[in-house]
């Protein structure tokens, strides 16, 4: 019975992960990314097996496998109005930040730590903190050292674009095959309104000047890059007034030229990070109008909603950052072997984990074949990773958002929690923090819920339940949904449409035991 | 004058550092950047603008330092 087998592949994942802990000597709780689309879907057998272990390019691989960012790229060729270099913090997660920056050989060292440690690590990224391909040196000597101690790794670079046409060749000959490039507009007018400068050919570039230039290197660089069969996904961060309008052209643009899938972002603008954006009062997006673009940019082509939009340090699973466990200081006296062994034995586990998952959900779905109705509930879910809902509701550092409806459960987001270096948000109790990110959903899914915030909860209009406690998120989902649909034609319940709900921005807490 | 780097300013991000056509950058003990005064021609002969100042990521970081004379071509 698949029920049987399922419960005795959690007990050998959770044995060898002890074991890889004792032998490590590292902490083996990790807390996790999240939600789904559905397995390989509608992609061509090529293409899913590059993306099916990379937590950033399949959704459905980031509930299972982890990624690391290796922080060898300091310096950067243009000037973005989001991002302020002088701002580090070590209790803050967002791109373009580290706590402190690596030399090639260091960071092989931290690879090999890390891929030890977290055999679910599948993918070393290098994101900066300042642009890649504006460190050329170091950023390919830490391919070549990586791909020679550890070859079973995927390589994978984060790129402004700027520099991206001179280097595609470099790019194909280190076997680098996922490149994302940040695209924030395809039209200069736009562009002055977010990058103030580039530096580009020994001179400094300013205004439309310097945004049609960047677009142009963009475009081509994609052009490029997926002519020559590099899986590209394109970055964009949704600016409200600015290019949020803007961006459905941007999707398009970059769709023509092959890129496969897009991530749009939302702005992360806190006053206290010293931006331009964030001096100047820029607002970002609420969830609902995030949401809303998103879903406009779908019939295009497949949108990552799943980025949690991490550091240049970063790792582990996404929405998790254990960074603070490979730290420099704790590498230098610690003796890595690297275990390819356990390594493949865990990721086979992962594996069946994976198959079990997607059968459970085609049984849900089958029941609710037939079922007609245009109801769309969205439900947020504790986990920490695996698929399932394994986390109880105080401790959950972010909520996975579902939305279900009779066509099945389809992530769409996930919203954080449990900042602290939080833009405005400090006065505020934990619970009031949840109520409001959680705003637009109809219930929460957890495994283990106490009876105060149950009753605030609900007085919210938030149903919380713990009935699917340890199983997997989309099956549990769908059959909250069914339940919920029956309950609406008995009229034992009415449906109410929710409110919006707001992106928190700052921290993560996890890595800091 | 040769540029400096005021070190209050300095992020130690390199950029500066591959683009000086004169190698006058060098790092410093402490992870910050510094220009050699003896190095510097303020790119005069190479670019139209010294690279280290169009580069540089924080404003007035990369800037004249006056306890030295112009430079002068050679």
């Amino acid at each position: 019975m698949p029920t049987a087998n399922l419960s005795s592949h959690t007990v050998r994942l959770d044995e060898l992960m002890q074991k890889i802990a004792k032998h490590k000597g590292c902490s083996s709780s990790g807390k996790t990314g999240c939600g789904s689309k559905a397995g390989s879907g509608d992609l061509p057998p090529e293409i899913w097996e590059k993306v099916k272990n990379h937590p950033c390019y399949s959704e459905e691989a980031h509930h299972h496998y982890a990624r690391m960012h290796v922080a060898v790229a300091p310096a950067c060729n243009m000037q973005c109005n989001y991002c302020n270099r002088k701002y580090d913090c070590a209790n803050e997660s967002r791109p373009g930040v580290v706590s402190e920056r690596l030399t090639p050989e260091q960071a092989v060292k931290k690879v090999l730590a890390v891929a030890s440690a977290i055999p679910q690590m599948t993918v070393l990224g290098i994101a900066g903190p300042g642009d890649p391909l504006a460190n050329p040196d170091k950023t390919f000597k830490t391919f070549e050292l990586v791909a020679k101690a550890a070859p079973d790794i995927k390589l994978c670079l984060s790129t402004n674009g700027l520099a991206l046409p001179d280097y595609v060749d470099t790019i194909q000959k280190f076997n680098i095959d996922h490149v994302t490039i940040t695209i924030n507009m395809i039209d200069p007018e736009v562009g002055a309104e977010i990058y103030p400068w580039i530096f580009y050919r020994h001179k400094r570039y300013r205004g439309k000047e310097a945004s049609k230039i960047l677009s142009e290197r963009q475009l081509e660089g994609l052009e490029m890059l997926t002519e020559r069969g590099i899986l590209c996904k394109v970055n964009s961060v949704m600016i409200p007034g600015i290019n949020d309008q803007h961006l459905v052209e941007v999707n398009r643009a970059v769709k023509a030229r092959g890129a496969f899938l897009h991530n749009i972002m939302p702005l992360i603008s806190a006053p206290e990070h010293g931006t331009v954006f964030g001096l100047r009062g820029q607002r970002g997006p609420t969830a609902q109008e995030l949401k809303a673009l998103q879903d406009k940019c779908e019939g295009e082509m497949n949108m990552m909603r799943h980025c949690r939009q991490c550091r240049a340090d970063a790792v582990g699973l996404l929405g998790e950052d254990r960074s603070q466990e490979f730290t420099l200081e704790k590498l230098r006296t610690q003796e890595v072997k690297y275990d390819l062994a356990t390594r493949r034995a865990y990721q086979e586990l992962v594996e069946q984990e994976r198959k079990a998952k997607a059968q459970a959900k085609q049984q849900e779905l089958q029941a609710l074949a037939g079922t007609r109705s245009e109801l769309k509930i969205l439900v947020a879910v504790a986990t920490k990773g695996g698929g399932r809902i394994n986390e109880h509701f105080g401790h959950a550092k972010e909520f996975q958002i579902y939305e279900v409806s009779a066509t099945g459960a389809k992530f769409i987001g996930h919203r954080r929690v449990d900042l602290y270096c939080q833009g405005g948000f400090g006065e505020e109790d934990a619970l009031s923090t949840i109520l409001q990110a959680l705003g637009d959903c109809h219930a929460v899914l957890v495994a283990k819920i106490g009876g105060c915030p149950k009753a605030e909860l609900k007085a919210a209009g938030i149903d919380p339940v713990d009935q699917y406690a340890g199983q997997f998120i989309e099956q549990s989902a769908i059959a909250y949904f069914k339940e919920y649909l029956a309950k609406v034609e008995r009229g034992e319940i009415e449906h109410r449409a929710r409110g919006d709900a707001q992106i928190r921005q700052g921290g993560l807490l996890a890595g800091v035991a | 004058m040769p540029y400096k780097i005021v070190a209050d300013n300095c992020t130690g991000c390199s950029a500066c550092e591959p683009e000086c056509p004169n190698k006058a950058i060098y790092e410093t003990p402490d992870g910050l950047f510094a220009i050699d005064p003896n190095k510097c021609t303020e790119c005069i002969g190479f670019y139209d603008e010294p690279q280290c100042v169009a580069v540089c990521p924080i404003e007035d970081t990369c800037v004249i330092d006056t306890r030295y004379p112009r430079y002068q071509a050679v």
